[in-house]
């Protein structure tokens, strides 16, 4: 064999030369931005190296596959690979590496000859040795393979026995968890199993891992604490149906995911000779060099100190350092100390929080926690600090983690203020952002510091948080410091003298509330007065549907007014709520959940024939999904003729009124609850708002309808009715405050009439009244003095504005039936209006269809996609053969 | 050579809003705006995969008349079909079509 030595392409012999990556992932993409990045005049060259058959994607958001993100969806930032000094090849692993050629060779026998190798092939899957783990329906949750192959065997196990499955999970760690809430979500029943204590054993304290085990719990997940996988049963049919636990306890399964940790892939350094850790692992120093100079190895794979990371941070700081050293530079690796956080587990879609950092289970010698547990809204919260309470040494966070990403770029500094004014439910010490450090780092995803962040904004010009984003790469990848950046950018905007701007956008230099004092004082009625008057240019997608709203609450402009008609946003102009695939809901109107059997069969009918996916909604509703644009005229007169009406569940508007059964029928209520909801939603019916918004009614204490959820709740007492304002569940949960007491029938209605329309009147765009609400200068007893007292007499306009709303009320699905102008909108296409959208595809699941990804056996008629079959049956399989 | 297809009448379409047209197997989503010019791109968003881009508001940015994705609010540039705003995204600009108005008639090249 003649032994050729590595001669350079071009360049001086500090240039980096011909860079080879093993391995394809998230780290190895970093490598390569930075390269791309440093822009610096050295002759160098990249090939990475991938055995997976995808481009690098982005592994922390792999749940995000069941949403539908597919690998090119998930692909990290793929413009890289089109420079030409970057060559990617996939799907082809690397076999063995010949330090003394400097040469790696693949399994298709491709020899690539380096000058620098870099090492970047993460972990495996680890599972336990267990009897019967190479059953069909034992998967991993690590790779888009593992994710793919665990959909795929759900909708097939699920067709062979006709049933919901039943889920394992072995490992209730971070990623168990993840799979965990995946099985959910693709229909099956999980039961998780972990040998240690708690959840997040690693991550979380005693405390913590109980407030979690009680919110995976909620959401419907077993959890087997103590207790690990000792063997796996086949089901007749060969694949797995039972899961033996070491207490002697089994469970029946169809489906086990093992999530029970990682280990660093080093197979190729070991069989090259390269120093490999006590734990595995490729010995590297602070450079990143392993024991052979011109071996490099990074992410995962890396062992520091004795330690192989398991998040993408270090990773990446790692990436950036053997950037650095090929550039010449001499920029050394030093781990920063890493917090957790739970990410892609969802109750009914909602994030279940868990986080921590530091010395979660204060170890330090003196060190003193701090502990706030709430068992009724199930969080926990605790501080670990330094024996003289001003050190910040470690948090859990379980419920809420907000405090999470304001307090870990504060680990091993000073606090600058009483440990537990930071836990205390209402009103907590500001948490510090202004203050912080240049050296601290905010996103530690992508590495940066506080430092880098006001660098963005004094010397790269940045202005907005997204030029920041863009420029620094900061909350780009798991986006949980995005509130702290927005407060580092802001702050640092305004100490730079730049005006944080109030405007709602580049054509309207005011906020939302006070162009609506302004409409609504000069009378303007259209909005080329609007913006004649008080903006420039020809609007944009955040004004232009402002306007709208602010002119149909002022009674002067239509939703359905032709001069409006290019200010509404699809919804609203299709009076539809648009779908992923461009097809839209149709959901009428249902006072009080209250519906004959005769609207039924009508809903049931139209379902049918035009082969929609059907649900009761949330709001206690019926939805009908994947209407066509131009079906939904026909649609809506079978649903008018038969006395229903739009339910505005497109619009920034009332949704609808939830109450339960009430006086009527129940033994405890003492009101009418479901005849004061169906009042109250005929009479808010339509009404435009800056956001949309929800009524309650309960009959009783007991709460039944969840009132105090809503943005408007109403609870019956012996004496009338309680009324609670600014209350949300959605993204940020918030109990409604009581607003006044014991009103009869028609005081009610007087003060919600006020709440909603000063609410219409002054909130923010998009502002819920949640946060309307806690942002009222002097909170809900202001408010109260205001609505209730009429301390500043607008009360009297306040109900005339709602009067006039209901008195101008009119079904909008009706009026559009009978205008042809409006009807023309509902065209497919212009030039052949009755044509479905060709791209259209539908696929078959638990009896319905909903839009098919990529790949899958679908039809573009729903009809009939909704009898194909998944998969070619056996009949069809002896054919083919 | 450019092929010219007619689509519709002008009067079909509304100022500042736009309308989906079939040219050959191809989405174009046209707008009329409010100086009378008609414009063409694609239909497809390349964001969301769904063919949508003619249910967008319209608007401008600057000087640039602009629609926004209905789906996650990407922002494109109408004349020359350039990404303005790829909300957090790898930019993905939208293809062009010709679009000629000839006695009242809408046509668009290809």
């Amino acid at each position: 064999m003649t032994v050729v030595s590595p001669v350079r392409p071009t360049g001086g012999p500090t240039d980096p030369g011909r860079v080879v990556v093993v391995g394809a992932g998230m780290v190895a993409h970093r490598l390569v931005e930075q390269m791309l990045a440093r822009g610096e005049h050295a002759a160098w060259e990249i090939t990475v190296l991938g055995d997976e058959p995808y481009r690098p994607y982005d592994r922390v958001h792999l749940s995000e596959f069941f949403d539908g993100r597919d690998a090119d969806a998930l692909a990290l930032a793929p413009t890289v690979w089109d420079d030409a000094r970057v060559t990617l090849r996939t799907g082809d692993a690397v076999a063995s590496i010949d330090r003394d050629e400097q040469v790696v060779v693949t399994r298709a026998g491709v020899r690539v000859p380096y000058d620098n190798l870099v090492l970047a092939t993460g972990s495996w899957a680890w599972t336990p040795r267990t009897t019967g783990i190479e059953l069909p329906g034992v998967v991993s949750y690590r790779t888009l393979d593992d994710v793919s192959a665990l959909r795929d065997w759900i909708q097939a196990r699920e067709d062979t026995l006709g049933r919901p499955l039943r889920g394992a999970v072995v490992g209730g760690g971070v990623l168990g968890l993840e799979a965990a809430s995946a099985l959910q979500r693709l229909g099956a029943h999980a039961t998780v199993v972990e040998f240690a204590d708690r959840l997040m054993s690693v991550q979380l304290d005693e405390g913590g891992g109980e407030t979690l085990r009680v919110r995976i719990a909620d959401m419907g997940v077993d959890v087997r604490l103590g207790t690990g996988a000792t063997r796996l049963v086949a089901a007749p049919d060969g694949a797995v149906g039972l899961l033996v636990l070491s207490d002697g306890s089994t469970l029946d399964v169809d489906v086990v995911v093992f999530s029970t940790g990682i280990r660093p892939r080093d197979r190729l350094a070991r069989e090259s000779g390269l120093a490999i850790g006590e734990r595995g692992g490729v010995v590297v120093g602070p450079t990143c060099r392993t024991s052979d100079p011109f071996v490099w190895a990074i992410g995962e794979v890396a062992s520091y100190e004795g330690v192989c990371a398991g998040l993408v941070a270090p990773g990446n700081a790692q990436a950036d350092v053997v950037v650095d050293q090929l550039l010449g530079g001499t920029a050394e690796y030093a781990p920063a100390p890493e917090g957790t956080k739970l990410k892609g587990v969802l109750h009914d879609g909602v994030p279940v929080e868990a986080a921590s950092f530091g010395d979660v289970n204060a170890l330090t010698p003196g060190a003193l926690e701090v502990t706030f547990a709430d068992p009724v809204a199930k969080t926990y919260k605790k501080l670990v600090v330094s024996d003289d309470a001003r050190t910040l040494l470690g948090g859990v966070f379980v419920g809420d983690a907000a405090l999470y990403s304001s307090l870990r770029p504060m680990l091993g500094r000073a606090l600058g203020a009483d440990p537990s004014a930071f836990l205390a439910p209402e009103g907590g010490a500001a948490v510090p952002s202004a203050d912080l450090p240049d050296d601290v780092v905010v996103c530690s995803c992508a590495n940066v510091t506080a430092g880098t962040v006001r660098g963005a904004v004094t010397e790269h010009g940045c202005t907005s948080v997204a030029d920041v984003k863009k420029c620094t790469k900061a909350g780009t990848i798991c986006g949980s410091c995005v509130p702290l950046l927005t407060k580092l950018v802001n702050t640092q905007l305004e100490a730079s003298g730049v005006e944080v701007s109030r405007a709602m956008c580049e054509h309207f230099p005011m906020t939302r509330a006070d162009l609506f004092a302004l409409v609504k004082a000069e009378g303007l009625r259209t909005f080329s007065e609007v913006v004649a008057a008080h903006g420039t240019g020809r609007g944009c997608v955040v004004c232009k549907p402002v306007v709208a709203s602010i002119l149909s609450s002022l009674g002067v402009g239509h939703v359905l007014d032709p001069a409006n008609a290019p200010l509404q946003d699809t919804n609203d102009h299709a009076l539809a709520n648009m779908q992923k695939d461009g097809t839209y809901s149709v959901i009428p109107r249902i006072p009080g959940g209250e519906i004959t059997p005769e609207k039924l069969a009508v809903i049931a009918d139209v379902a049918r024939e035009y082969g929609l996916y059907t649900r009761i909604t949330g709001a206690q509703r019926i939805g009908m999904f994947g209407a066509r644009l131009e079906q939904l005229p026909a649609i809506w007169q079978r649903l008018v003729d038969a006395g229903m009406e739009s339910g505005q569940a497109y619009g920034k508007s009332l949704r609808a009124v939830k109450s339960c059964v009430g006086q009527s029928w129940c033994r405890f209520g003492v009101q009418d609850s479901v005849g004061m909801g169906v009042r109250l939603e005929l009479r808010y019916r339509g009404l435009r708002a800056p956001h949309k918004f929800k009524v309650g009614v309960s009959g009783c204490a007991r709460e039944c309808a969840e009132a105090r959820g809503k943005d408007v709740g109403v609870i019956a007492t012996e004496r009338g009715w309680n009324v609670y304002v600014g209350g949300n569940g959605g993204f940020t949960p918030r109990h409604a405050e009581l607003l006044a007491e014991d009103l009869d029938d028609e005081m009610l209605l007087r003060v919600i009439d006020r709440f909603l329309a000063y609410y219409i009147r002054s909130a923010d765009r998009l502002q819920r009244t949640a946060p309307w609400v806690a942002d009222y200068p002097g909170g809900i007893a202001e408010l109260r003095k205001v609505l209730v007292d009429d301390t500043l007499g607008i009360c009297e306009d306040l109900e005339a504005s709602i009067a006039a709303h209901v008195e101008a009320y009119e079904d909008e699905w009706a009026a559009t039936l009978a205008d042809p102008v409006r009807l023309a909108r509902f065209a497919s296409f212009v030039n052949a209006p009755d044509t479905p959208d060709p791209d259209l595809a539908y696929t078959p699941e638990r009896g319905q269809v909903r839009p098919a990804r990529l790949g899958e056996v679908s039809d573009p008629n729903p009809v009939i996609a909704r009898t194909i079959a998944v998969r070619p049956s056996d009949v069809e399989m002896e054919d083919a053969l | 050579m450019t092929r010219w297809t007619p689509v519709c009448e002008l009067a079909a379409l509304d100022p500042e809003r736009g309308v989906a047209a079939l040219v050959d197997g191809v989405q174009v989503a046209l707008f009329l705006l409010d100086d009378g010019r008609v414009l063409g791109v694609a239909n497809h968003d390349p964001f969301s995969g769904a063919n949508v881009v003619s249910r967008g508001i319209v608007g401008t940015h600057g000087e640039r008349t602009t629609v926004t994705s209905p789906m996650h609010k990407q922002v494109w540039d109408l004349v020359t079909g350039e990404c303005l705003d790829a909300a957090g995204k790898d930019p993905v600009d939208l293809a062009v079509f010709a679009v000629e108005v000839r006695d009242g008639t809408v046509h668009v090249g290809s």
